[in-house]
């Protein structure tokens, strides 16, 4: 009996739990090809309640508001331009995803690039120096003969294993 | 030497930035209306249905316009401030009774004085939409050829009206019609 209940219960929101979700449709524009538009334009404008969302994905009050708008301009067939023009008239560049590139916004445009560089150059710089102290590390003739020397005594008196934690010292002794 | 140097001024430099945006809040967006001229509107005046309001009435007087609701919680903060200075008679105010049920409205003012000369039925929110409005409330600095000299962005403080709306307001209200007096000449404004 109690699991009659709950199937029936279930079943209930099978049923109903469409029509709750149903509801946001209200606004949808017949045109599918003209709601593609819509959402398109929302796509590219800032919702100013919750900053890092577009309209299109944010849901605050004055979000919903805008996209009416916006497809209320759609349906009387103004470009994208056009509403954005608006919009940005209203709210300022900040309303645009992607803000538009002048004198005030170049370092925005051009930092990320004009760090990149910096980077490459500090790294070739570095390589450079390194290629030039390896050159530096290469032994004398007396030297490669003592270190020979010592390999040799190491190695018959330990097996190699040992000797290229020896090399590493004398390379270290060095620096 | 250098070795040093380098990545102490990376860090000073670092720290500038960061320092700097420590006072900034990204919550308050330019408006690009400041020395424009305000949008033209004609709206249903809130305690007279019907009889409206237009801006063209406010030209050659400063006046400010102050976007209001009753569901608006830092409103209801920065109301008796608005009350203060509407008693003190030196600006009029305006409401823009952003997207707020009529009643609601008129209970909310009977509670807590009304600091309005009118309060205008923005229903549908599009009057704030022209403003630029984003979040509530806004009150917008108008001057006597109709152009928007500043706004303020939350709730009135009695710091910022002090220092800046008030100034701003006896600048712009001393100045003949045609004469230009820009925010930037309050000091409190900046």
């Amino acid at each position: 009996m109690n699991s009659l209940k709950v199937f029936v219960v279930l079943l209930c929101l099978l049923v109903f739990a469409p029509l709750v979700l149903a509801k946001e449709a209200v606004h949808m524009v017949e045109d599918p090809e003209m709601e593609k538009t819509v959402n398109a334009i929302s796509d590219e404008l800032r919702c100013l309640v919750c900053q890092n969302q577009t309209i299109a994905d944010s849901s605050a009050p004055l979000a919903v508001d805008l996209k009416n708008q916006v497809r209320k301009m759609v349906e009387t067939g103004q470009s994208q331009d056009d509403i954005i023009d608006y919009m940005v008239q209203r709210y300022g560049d900040f309303v645009r995803y992607r803000p538009p590139m002048k004198a005030s916004t170049l370092l925005l445009w051009i930092g990320p690039f004009l760090l990149l560089l910096i980077g490459i150059a500090v790294l070739v710089i570095n390589l450079r120096k390194r290629t030039a102290m390896k050159s530096d590390e290469n032994l004398s003739v007396e030297e490669h003969e003592r270190l020979q020397g010592l390999l040799a005594a190491e190695s018959s008196r330990q097996g190699a294993t040992r000797s290229n934690s020896l090399q590493q010292k004398v390379g270290e002794e060095k620096s | 030497m250098l070795r040093y140097i380098v990545p102490l001024l990376v860090f000073l430099g670092v720290s500038a930035f960061l320092l700097k945006g420590l006072e900034l809040n990204p919550h308050e967006v330019p408006s690009p209306f400041i020395d424009k001229p305000a949008p033209v509107f004609s709206l249903q005046k809130l305690h007279a249905p019907d009889t409206s309001f237009s801006t063209k009435e406010m030209l050659g007087e400063v006046w400010l316009l102050n976007v209001w609701a009753s569901w608006c919680v830092a409103c209801r903060a920065e109301h008796p401030l608005l009350v203060q200075l509407s008693r003190a008679n030196i600006v009029p105010i305006y409401g823009l009774n952003y997207k707020d049920e009529p009643d609601d409205a008129r209970n909310w003012l009977r509670q807590l004085g009304d600091a309005y000369v009118s309060s205008l039925i923005d229903y549908e929110g599009k009057v704030g939409i022209d403003f630029g409005v984003y979040g509530v409330p806004e009150t917008f600095v108008i001057d006597k050829q109709g152009i928007i000299r500043h706004k303020v962005i939350g709730p009135v403080t009695p710091a910022a009206l002090d220092d800046c709306v008030l100034p701003l307001v006896r600048k712009l209200q001393q100045a003949s019609a045609q004469m230009v007096v820009k925010r930037t000449e309050v000091e409190g404004c900046a």
